[in-house]
């Protein structure tokens, strides 16, 4: 097989290269260059798109177009936007408190359970998302595992709830739940590697707990904690499940805007452009991760 | 390296005229009662520290040495306070210091693999414990520079640990365990990760560094060569055991017991029965029948058995017959500065020789026989 391979080195690296490059451009590249250039067509009434070139996807965004054809400023997907943001770093940061302490917990086992803990946290993971988002709704739902003991102790009446389902807060939790795990092991990742004599020294040198956790635990966690932070942020902005379901379709994020557009609004132009707005904010993300980690190498932890 | 003399320490002005020995009865600055350590409970319990009893002097030099294993490290960690003591009690300039957390203990480490911090420069390391106490900016900076210049790192203070070598990490350890002026210092076996050269320089350079801050140190090693030739004073360890504090000289030529006969340096034991009644000196006579006059300050009045023990340097070779007796030789190993020989002299165990460079020594060969003197005054009787 690699005897028959042609002699030029060129067309040899690119052959090795071929499987990934056509599965990279096929599944990737191509579907993503057909939604950036629906984003700038017309819609059709029931799906579709004409091919005709226009940026009234994105004018959508931010305006109204009002009977006589003028437009207004319309604030309506600017606040989906802005919920999306709120939303997604509220998920990020709640995962940051609960996962944190967790990744510790792990990184300061004996070396022989840690693989053990990390199996445990990573369980949840390979179970449908759609079935665990559902398991939400038995918990915060009406009569569901938080209600029903108000409800039996006399607290809540039979027409009264808690209001806990179909909320920003509902959807928190899924988010904060379904992405946990991606915060637990970047951190757990940069702990393992700290030298716990870091911590001793820090100590020896008149460091209270809370000063050797904020100067040197905390500094050398960072690139874990950045990894952590962006691998919940970016799905959580884009998210559907959880707002569709938890939401109950009223709290719209950026992720349920883009699939209505597709599905019940028929809008695929104005879906395509949300998702690249969506799009650019994440290569955002990125390009800052991308500095900080070289920042971060800089330092190299030996 | 550097002459003392010329050389102004920075924390002292004048190191030269500091009297070594202040007047009067040094202070303790440590004290060590009955401390134990059992790592670990019932049946799978460890007894890692043993009754451990001894005072360390302010402005020493003091060495624990001892196999791997033998509970030195242990001890510095409880003195450090990154373990506590399971008994007995420590004191610190006569302060009980045994419930106090490690960050309330003026007391320092380096660390055995320097432990710098990674995401700082070597200023930001050096400034960290000063930090820490809120002592005043410019005091911090004034420090700082003071100790860089004393390991002389000055030229690498914005640097970060990870584009240092070995050995300058171990001076930057140095340096900002020192800054705070700690009323101890710890090391843990700071120059077992340097290679030789650089690990003999750091030795001068540690005592000097020493001498000039007045600070006592307390150093962790397992090389009875950096022990010997860096210490005040020394204890030896043993499995948890103390088995002798003493200078140098005491622990190399009138060691207590075999343990720390056979560690310390290489050592000749001859088995024997005590022949006479117990005095300054003492007629031994050998399992292979030889009568050997010995010094026998160390042993204790009811002995009966002893073992004879005598540094490789202190037996001289002699023309066959002169000698106390006459043994064949065995095996010669040529080191360069100096020469081993094994030589039987129909005991269990044969004789080494270390002869250093003499042109007037009897060449010989493997097979010759010669005389062995077995000098009384260097020959001693080891304690039970």
């Amino acid at each position: 097989m690699i005897a028959n391979l042609p002699d030029s080195p060129v067309l040899r690296r690119s052959l090795a290269l071929a499987p990934a490059l056509i599965i990279i451009g096929v599944f990737m590249l191509i579907p993503m260059v057909v939604m950036a250039i629906f984003s700038f067509l017309e819609a059709k009434s029931f799906g579709g798109v004409v091919w005709n070139f226009s940026g009234s996807a994105y004018i959508q965004l931010l305006y109204e177009r009002m009977l006589d054809d003028s437009l207004r400023l319309s604030p309506g997907y600017l606040i989906i936007i802005a919920r999306s943001f709120l939303l997604a770093f509220v998920a990020m940061v709640c995962c940051l408190i609960v996962g944190f302490p967790v990744a510790y917990f792990i990184s300061r086992q004996p070396i022989q359970h840690r693989n053990m803990w990390v199996l445990l946290i990573t369980i949840p993971f390979w179970t449908n998302q759609l079935v665990r988002t559902f398991a939400w709704i038995i918990i915060l739902g009406r009569n569901g595992v938080i209600e029903a003991p108000f409800r039996f102790a006399g607290l809540l009446g039979a027409d009264e709830t808690l209001g806990l389902m179909y909320s920003d807060f509902a959807i928190t939790v899924g988010l904060t739940y379904t992405f946990i795990p991606l915060m637990v092991l970047p951190i757990y990742a940069s702990l393992e590697k700290l030298d716990f004599s870091l911590v001793e020294a820090a100590a020896d040198l008149y460091s209270s707990r809370w000063e050797a956790f904020s100067k040197v635990i905390i500094p050398l966690a960072k690139p874990g904690i950045i990894a952590g932070c962006l691998l919940v942020f970016i799905p959580s902005l884009g998210a559907f499940i959880q707002p569709d379901l938890l939401g109950g379709g009223k709290k719209l994020m950026l992720g349920t805007l883009v699939q209505f557009q597709f599905s019940t609004a028929r809008n695929w132009p104005f879906g395509s452009a949300i998702a690249m707005i969506l799009l650019a904010f994440v290569m955002l993300f990125l390009i800052l991760y991308a500095r900080a980690a070289r920042n971060a190498k800089a330092m190299d932890l030996h | 390296m550097t002459n003392k003399a010329t050389s102004v320490s920075p924390l002292h002005p004048d190191p030269v005229s500091r009297p070594i020995e202040e007047a009067g009865p040094a202070r303790t600055a440590v004290e060590l009662d009955r401390v134990g350590k059992i790592y670990g409970h019932g049946t799978t319990a460890v007894e890692a520290l043993h009754e451990i009893s001894f005072d360390i002097r302010d402005n020493e030099f003091f060495t624990l040495l001892g196999p791997s294993g033998c509970g030195k490290t242990t001890l510095l960690r409880t003195l450090a306070g990154f373990e506590h003591v399971t008994r007995g009690v420590i004191r610190l300039f006569g302060q009980d210091i045994v419930d106090v957390p490690t960050h309330k203990r003026p007391v320092n480490t380096v660390f055995q693999h320097y432990s710098l911090f990674p995401h700082m420069t070597v200023a930001d390391n050096v400034a960290y414990g000063l930090r820490r106490l809120k002592k005043p900016a410019d005091e911090i900076r004034g420090t700082v520079d003071e100790m860089l210049r004393l390991v002389k790192m000055e030229r690498f203070a914005d640097r970060l640990p990870a584009q240092l070598s070995g050995g300058q990490q171990q001076r930057v350890a140095l340096a900002r365990a020192l800054a705070p002026s700690p009323k101890v210092l710890l090391l843990d076996e700071p120059l077992s990760a340097l290679d030789l050269k650089l690990r003999q320089a750091m030795r001068q350079e540690l005592k000097q560094i020493q001498a000039r801050t007045g600070i006592t140190f307390i150093f962790v090693t397992h090389d009875q060569d950096e022990a010997l030739s860096m210490s005040d004073r020394i204890a030896v360890m043993s499995e948890g055991h103390l088995q002798q504090v003493g200078t140098p000289t005491e622990i190399y030529e009138h060691p207590v017991n075999r343990f720390v006969a056979g560690f310390v340096g290489d050592a000749n034991f001859i088995e024997a029965e005590i022949a006479s009644p117990i005095g300054a000196k003492v007629t031994c006579r050998t399992r292979g029948g030889l009568e050997l006059q010995a010094d026998a300050t160390k042993a204790s009045s009811g002995q009966r058995d002893a073992v004879l023990f005598l540094r490789p340097e202190k037996v001289r070779l002699t023309e066959p017959g002169a000698g106390t007796v006459n043994g064949t030789v065995r095996d010669i190993q040529y080191l360069g500065n100096s020469t081993l020989m094994e030589i039987d002299i129909g005991e269990p165990a044969s004789v080494i020789v270390r002869q250093s460079g003499d042109v007037n020594q009897p060449a010989c060969r493997p097979g010759d026989t010669v005389g062995v003197v077995l000098d009384p005054h260097a020959l001693q009787v080891l304690a039970e």
